[in-house]
């Protein structure tokens, strides 16, 4: 098997670039398509300029979840390669990318289009996949909701109330991070970190200071990795207990729907408590954490917990003996495991399948590496197991916090990092609340970010809500669309 | 249906007290921004040069501070050579003005209340269309726990409503991005006369982070007028609150 020849690497371990010495095409794709037929996922593929402009090289980023390998491979295309999605769906979103972003073209690509797009083109502004007949028609739905949330488009074909197809068109929140971040790191980069997702805050910044911890070569205080798990913890705590109050509200079950959104506060609250942002701004800083705690905030946070615990238990069993919202959710949003595993989906949505994939326990980072949370599963696939899996997460994840808070080492809470090592890769992994966050930093000569490329888990699982809603009444969306919980702004950068 | 009812008990009543009560907020909780100038060193721009925005200007030994660039973030606290920058639990933030939200001294010009004629048309009932312009949720989350029942909006008479045809004003978050901006002037002009215009965020204000990107407006009033401004990155929800009560002149300190 060609899986010899890629570079073996794990979770936030500096390479030298040098030791990535780049494939023919064939071995590369056959790498990759191979890689994938054993189990392994596409954690990122992307594509940087070459110096002269002429070129560009291709990077993949294979993580093997059963092994606990993550291996890095690279290719140069002048202007087209052959297209690995025809044998490897989960390329299909990054292949997209790719031609957007470097003009290069994968031929015989099935569906070739921005997903992003570019003035003068808006989003949206393209030919969508149609179903022809006499009673088919199409609905439109965005840039701009109904509620209060960021803006995407959505084209459903459907047959009466039947959804035969969505297909969901992204770009809107463009911002040029990636490309901003060229050159860096600077004193906007952790700023960019803290809002490629705002709620996903501690996850994204967690993953860009492992990246550059492991330029500079420093190590985070022990005292420092336990307290950034316990803001994680919080951070997927806050959004799960969120989600299930959002998702009692689409279905109109009303108590739980008042009790949830109050608790995601209360959660929100206890970030606040660590470091006087809501969202955990300013807590994770290279090197380790913005801010200590004593024992008093130790103990208020503890007593905190109990009570949000006790309160969103109560929230949540409310659903699950509740009829009326069970035949809502039960049955709504299938996704199988045959798909969750072709398209590579991650997070809460992957493990609804019965798929045990997450980061935390396949690529175990900073505290996980010492203490780990145990992966929850459900087997159904569909809105009713992606809201169950939340509900098992957010048990583990009070225990998890519990067990750090009462255990806390003592120490500093903050190394010294110096400038970043010159000519490496990095690939770091951190498993945030809606799934796998993948950042992958190259530095140049002068040890500045020559290419930064972020992989939010939304860009695998965009694709897994189309497919989700296919066969599914309209009047579901809103519900399967809340149970995978997606971001907009993370998808685009 | 009992469980739901015995919950419901257990659950009690969360609604804060605000505007009657003065509200709690997080002993780290960074509000508006205090700069004792009389510690700083004479030349010294560490402040200004750690900014990641430029919200401080000095110039000439003046100092600003923009209140809508700043992202109340610690790289101008952990800069300063003399501990002469903290944060205040001072939420109130709000403004009408964009030049109000520029500090010289200490003191924020806070919003006023509308003018008679639209206030009477708004003071009871104000409804909202929200539009995130390449917002990254955080501002989002902030303007939707406003319905939860903490906050519970709906007693003031504000509620966000699903159409522009049906709403008073926009409520606008994110930097304005180039792919946004189309269909933001697009659900402006769909909201009837007259109109309001709340710009919440950092990002809706000035840019945030994201200012002066090709991809970006540096901010909704590039775009429309804007009546209110809510600093912040983001804001707390309060800080909103505290800036619609104030825009429909339910407030008087």
């Amino acid at each position: 098997m060609s899986t010899a020849l890629s570079t073996h690497t794990s979770n936030g371990e500096r390479i030298a670039f040098q030791s990535l010495s780049p494939f023919s095409m064939d071995d590369f794709r056959n790498d990759i398509i191979e890689g994938v037929r054993s189990g392994a996922r596409i954690a990122a593929l992307f594509g940087q300029q070459s110096q002269d402009e002429c070129g560009v090289r291709l990077y993949a980023v294979l993580a093997d979840g059963n092994a606990g390998t993550l291996s890095l491979s690279s290719t140069d295309v002048a202007e087209k390669y052959p297209s690995l999605t025809p044998e490897c769906p989960q390329a299909h979103w990054f292949e997209r990318e790719i031609a957007e972003q470097c003009g290069v073209i994968p031929q015989a690509h099935p569906w070739l289009k921005p997903i992003r797009f570019h003035s003068p083109t808006l989003p949206g502004v393209t030919n969508f996949f149609q179903i022809a007949g006499e009673e088919i028609h199409e609905v439109a739905v965005g840039p701009v909701h109904a509620g209060v949330i960021e803006p995407g488009h959505f084209r459903f074909q459907c047959h009466g109330e039947e959804v035969l197809h969505l297909e969901i068109a992204l770009g809107y929140q463009h911002r040029g991070v990636e490309r901003a971040l060229i050159g860096g790191p600077n004193k906007r980069t952790i700023h960019y970190m803290e809002t490629l997702a705002g709620d996903t805050t501690i996850g994204h910044a967690t993953a860009y200071c492992q990246a550059v911890e492991a330029l500079v070569n420093c190590q985070v205080p022990a005292r420092a990795q336990a307290l950034r798990g316990v803001a994680l913890e919080l951070e997927r705590l806050a959004n799960h207990a969120g989600d299930l109050g959002a998702l009692a509200g689409d279905v109109g079950y009303l108590p739980t729907a008042s009790y949830c959104g109050r608790i995601r506060g209360d959660f929100l609250n206890m970030t606040a408590l660590l470091c006087g942002s809501r969202f955990g701004r300013g807590f994770i800083r290279p090197g380790g954490i913005g801010f200590d705690v004593d024992d008093a905030r130790v103990e208020q946070l503890l007593e905190r917990m109990e009570q949000a615990l006790h309160d969103v238990t109560m929230a949540a069993n409310l659903l699950w003996s509740t009829s009326s919202v069970r035949a809502r959710f039960e049955n709504a949003g299938t996704v199988s495991r045959k798909i969750c595993n072709d398209l590579g989906l991650v997070g809460p949505v992957a493990r609804a399948c019965g798929v045990e994939r997450d980061v935390r326990q396949e690529f175990p980072f900073g505290i996980y590496r010492f203490f780990q949370v145990p992966v929850s599963t459900f087997q159904m696939g569909d809105v009713f197991a992606r809201a169950y899996v939340r509900w098992l997460e957010i048990q583990r994840s009070v225990n998890f916090i519990r067990d750090q808070l009462k255990t806390l080492p003592p120490g500093s809470i903050r190394a010294e990092t110096k400038s970043l090592a010159a000519n490496a890769v990095v690939v770091s992994l951190v498993e945030g609340w809606r799934g796998e966050i993948c950042h992958v930093a190259i530095t140049d000569e002068q040890g500045k970010f020559s290419r930064y490329k972020i992989v939010d888990p939304s860009f695998h699982n965009w694709m897994g809500l189309a497919v989700a809603m296919r066969d599914q009444q309209i009047s579901d969306f809103p519900l399967c669309n809340k149970s995978f919980n997606l971001s907009y702004c993370g998808h685009d950068l | 249906m009992l469980k739901a009812t015995l919950a419901q008990f257990q659950q009690g009543h969360r609604t804060i007290q605000f505007p009657k009560t003065e509200p709690t907020m997080p002993d780290r909780f960074r509000g508006r921004p205090v700069i004792e100038r009389e510690k700083c060193p004479v030349e010294c721009r560490d402040c200004a040069d750690a900014c990641p925005t430029d919200a401080i200007v000095i110039e000439n030994q003046d100092l600003r501070l923009d209140l809508g660039r700043c992202l109340f973030c610690t790289d101008c606290v952990e800069a300063c050579p003399e501990q002469a920058i903290r944060y205040t639990q001072e939420f109130r933030l709000a403004a009408n003005r964009r030049e109000d939200l520029v500090m010289t001294g200490q003191a924020v010009e806070l919003a006023k209340a509308l003018e008679n004629r639209t206030r009477r048309l708004f003071g009871r009932s104000l409804k909202l269309r929200q539009v995130s312009a390449g917002g990254c949720n955080g501002c989002e989350s902030g303007v939707n726990v406003l319905n939860t029942i903490v906050f519970d909006l709906g007693r003031f008479g504000i509620q966000f409503v699903a159409s522009p045809r049906h709403a008073d004003g926009l409520l606008i978050t994110g930097p304005v991005t180039e792919n946004m901006k189309s269909a933001l002037k697009d659900t402006y002009d769909a909201v009837p006369s007259p109109k309001i215009v709340i710009a919440v965020g950092a990002c809706a204000i000035a840019g945030g982070p994201y200012i002066n990107h090709p991809e970006v407006h540096n901010g909704a009033n590039s775009v429309v007028p804007v009546d209110l401004y809510v600093p912040g990155c983001p804001p707390h929800p309060l800080t909103i609150l505290d800036g619609l009560l104030r825009l429909l002149g339910k407030l008087s300190r």
